[in-house]
């Protein structure tokens, strides 16, 4: 009686585990096979000139997706320019004042910010800056930044909490100022933290496609103006290109340029996914 | 400054003489300086505190006056008129409203097993070791795909395979689109997400708990259904709340796979709209009237995520404590 | 005759409402050692932050009094000054992790953005960890991280940190507490070395310590000083009650 009892507890145990394996399993391989999937419909559409040619009409031999790959680049660049500073910044400041009144909204409104969907940052900044500007490429940048702020913000701000106060002190005694013991002892020593989160936080807006829809809007033309004018960037190619309505010659023409498209910015994302773990564990600071 | 130069004899006391570039007189010139720099980074810090304050206020009330006309000519009946009207310039917010929490609930229901599932294989069965770490990362790889490719993806794979789902099934319409594929995709989203989150929460149950439990003899599911699971339930719900805001506010992929109309959903396999996805593919030739009752959606969004992700913030706060 | 290089007067230190160092006068003599003990929560660490303005980098924390550095007012000056003239030495060696051994002793040059020519920051290292018996031991690993170094030798780095500033007062903090006996004893040694330069203030727990390496012992008690003398004396014949009772090891 004991014992049967016993093994049907184990049984059941065996069981569940079976379960939760076959369950886990039954969602992480079809996972891995739609990035598989992806990559292996993309790529045969990529070759250099798919890399360096512009827009092309249908029918035209030669298309390619440079001026989108340059508009990503380009607006993410102006991007990051803009948000690193603020967000190590903006970090610091939650890490050194952890009781005041104002870090303490601070902080609930980077949590807020989190949680913006991206196409509500879209159409703000649209409200912000259409009516004067127009569809213009820096326009995409700031909703851009805006999203990466709350990352390297979290980032700056949880590795420094890390950091031992006695870094601070040693700093301190040998007469040095508040912002070079910032600068040159506390954010060297976390260095890889806000790094990997300076980098996720790239490869999370190079994907974002909401956000730009009514910022930095939509081209089929080369630009390298982020000031005037609206410029094309690869996930809008991807959507873009996905719902042009005329398929008359070649009815997947621009489906397999969206498909060539996708694998580069793909492949990017993925990139910068794992150097940031590469990098990160190379630069960590050992304490 | 006087009394710097008093201070100036004490040097020679040293015997590490310092050079004449290191007098102290010249480091207080330089001291003088850094005090100056030390107080502007102060200002400069405080500002980014400030900044991110104005910043969100600055969104918030940009999404009330961008909607002051909406709400004027609907009122707080926006929110469940049936209508999305363009012809005669009749807005309400109600067959977007359905659209999304169909699309959100519906997603998190069939995501709700496998994220678990996963959680409890990388927190509890397998924690440690090359594949679980190989695991984990190509998960998180997972999550970083961006949407965009998700939906056209999507647009190749999931609604052919959803139109024979349909066929089989008998419903009239077979098309592909609609409610059902973009929960779908939604739910491939936010699985590596969610395991990711709940992963995180159970390592964190302290072993001893696990350890007494071992020790009166209990099985391995035993150990996670009296001890892990009760534990974590807290950190559980918090993510999957967090998951829930972030399909909420998905755009791309739901927009290219919900089939694009503006009825409210008769059945799981109708097509509709989301917020987000009407706000993307009616605000850019929108103006007026139509233009606000857009941004009112925006509005209605911005303030149901906020409030979900802030209670799910803080209970994971309050279980992570 | 010697002269005084640190004199405190009415010095008070405060966390929050709660007042740690209370009404403290005391006069230190340059080029001496000086052993400040006392039970846990006396107040001994606080007042020795007090002396080169550490303590108000604690939220909350106040202070009222004066501390005069040869005869000026460290409470007036901008802490920024006061601390290159006053090194100080934690209870943990905290050597910077991001920084080599080298540029570990010049990292007060270094980090404050001093532009040095090589061949003088050559100097100051070399000068620096011979002063704190380092140099022979480092002298071929000077571009490693200090974080390579054991305990002990991390905490004589910490020392030659300090003394690379050319500071006239050095501060430590229970050196030795995190530190092995034979770590502790070789920085005890170098106490006796760096005196001919500096004047040591030491703040310990450990009463055989505070006897060895000490000239002259202050004695602190619920954030007061109780009794302060020459060391010898002290030891032998505490002429305060509480003093002896510690002494003896009544209460620690």
């Amino acid at each position: 009686m004991e014992s049967s009892n016993i093994k049907y507890r184990i049984a059941k145990s065996r069981g569940a585990q079976i379960i939760t394996t076959v369950l886990a399993f039954s969602i992480v391989l079809p996972l891995i096979f739609i990035l598989l999937f992806i990559i292996k419909s993309g790529i045969q559409h990529v070759n250099w000139h798919f890399l360096v040619n512009v827009y092309k009409p249908e029918g035209e031999p030669n298309p390619g997706i440079g001026h989108a790959l340059l508009g990503t680049i380009l607006i993410v660049v102006t991007a990051s320019i803009i948000a690193i500073p603020i967000g190590i910044l903006c970090g610091v400041y939650l890490s050194e004042n952890k009781t005041s009144k104002l870090a303490y909204w601070s902080s609930l409104c980077v949590d807020v910010l989190q949680g913006v969907p991206s196409i509500v940052i879209g159409i703000v900044i649209f409200a912000w800056l259409h009516q004067r500007f127009g569809y213009f490429a820096l326009a995409g940048s700031f909703a851009l930044g805006i999203m990466m702020l709350p990352i390297i913000i979290r980032s700056t701000e949880e590795t420094l909490k890390l950091l031992p106060d006695t870094l601070k002190e040693a700093g301190f005694a040998l007469g040095m100022p508040f912002h070079r013991v910032i600068l040159k002892v506390i954010l060297p020593c976390g260095i890889s933290g806000i790094l990997s989160g300076v980098m996720l936080s790239v490869a999370r807006v190079s994907g974002e496609t909401a956000p730009l829809l009514f910022t930095a809007g939509v081209s089929h033309y080369l630009s390298s103006n982020v000031f005037k004018g609206p410029m094309q960037s690869l996930p809008l190619l991807i959507y873009d290109y996905y719902s042009l309505p005329s398929r008359e010659t070649d009815p997947n023409s621009f489906i397999n340029q969206a498909w060539g498209a996708s694998v580069i910015l793909l492949v990017f994302v993925l990139l910068l996914n794992i150097s940031t773990k590469l990098i990160t564990r190379k630069w960590k600071v050992q304490l | 400054m006087a009394e710097t130069v008093q201070m100036e004899d004490q040097v020679k006391y040293q015997t590490v003489a310092p050079a004449k570039s290191l007098s102290y007189a010249s480091r207080v010139k330089r001291s003088y300086r850094q005090i100056k720099v030390e107080s502007a980074f102060k200002v400069a810090l405080v500002s980014m505190g400030i900044f991110m304050v104005v910043l969100v206020f600055g969104i918030f009330l940009t999404l009330v006056i961008g909607s002051s006309q909406s709400i004027k000519t609907f009122g707080i009946s926006f929110l469940w008129g049936k209508k999305w009207d363009a012809v005669n310039d009749v807005y309400g917010a109600w067959p977007f409203l359905a659209g999304t929490l169909l699309t959100s609930f519906l997603a998190l229901f069939i995501s709700i097993p496998f994220s678990i599932a996963v959680a409890i294989f990388l927190g509890e069965y397998f924690p440690k070791g090359w594949f679980s770490e190989l695991l984990k990362n190509t998960i998180e790889l997972i999550a970083a795909v961006p949407s965009v490719i998700y939906g056209l993806w999507g647009f190749l794979v999931l609604v052919p395979f959803v139109r024979t789902i349909e066929i089989k099934l008998g419903i009239q319409q077979q098309q592909g689109w609609g409610i059902f594929t973009a929960s779908l995709i939604l739910a491939v989203m936010i699985i590596p997400y969610a395991a990711s989150l709940g992963r995180s929460v159970i390592q964190m149950v302290p072993s001893a708990l696990k350890e007494a439990a071992y020790s009166l003899g209990a099985t391995r599911w035993e150990v996670i259904k009296n001890v892990v699971i009760p534990y974590t339930k807290s950190g559980l719900f918090a993510g999957i709340l967090l998951s829930l805001g972030r399909a909420l506010g998905e755009t791309m992929a739901v927009t290219m796979l919900i089939g694009n109309s503006n009825d409210i959903p008769k059945s799981i396999f109708a097509t509709g709209n989301t917020m987000a996805s009407a706000i993307a593919l009616f605000f850019g030739e929108a103006n007026d009237i139509r233009r606000s009752s857009l941004i009112e959606l925006g509005l209605v969004l911005f303030v149901i995520t906020m409030i979900i992700n802030m209670l799910g913030k803080r209970v994971i706060k309050r279980f992570t404590n | 005759m010697e002269s005084t290089i640190v004199k405190s007067v009415d010095y008070n230190a405060y966390f929050g409402d709660n007042r740690v160092v209370k009404n403290v006068n005391i006069e230190i003599p340059r080029n001496t050692v000086i052993a400040v003990m006392g039970p846990s929560g006396c107040g001994k660490t606080t007042f020795l932050r007090g002396i080169n303005r550490m303590h108000e980098l604690i939220p909350n924390a106040t202070a009222k009094g004066k501390i005069l550095l040869n005869n000026e007012d460290v409470m007036e000056m901008h802490p920024i000054f006061v601390r290159l003239k006053i090194g100080m030495v934690f209870q943990r060696p905290n050597p910077f992790p991001n920084l080599s051994i080298y540029d570990n002793v010049i990292a007060g040059y270094k980090l404050n953005g001093i532009k040095l020519p090589k061949a003088e920051k050559d100097k100051i290292v070399e000068e620096s960890l011979t002063k704190v018996a380092l140099w022979k031991e480092v002298k071929d690993s000077l571009t490693k991280k200090g974080s390579f170094l054991s305990g002990g030798q991390q905490q004589r780095l910490c020392i030659a940190r300090a003394v690379a500033m050319a500071p006239e007062v050095l501060l430590f903090d229970e050196p030795t507490s995190a530190l092995d006996p034979i770590s502790t004893s070789t920085v005890e040694e170098l106490f006796h070395e760096l005196k001919k330069n500096y004047t040591l203030i030491i703040v310990t727990h450990n009463m055989q310590q505070a006897a060895r390496v000490s000239d002259r012992t202050a004695f602190f008690y619920m954030g007061e000083l109780v009794e302060y003398d020459e060391t010898k004396r002290m030891f032998t014949n505490p002429r305060d009650k509480r003093t002896q009772n510690y002494i003896t090891g009544r209460f620690s």
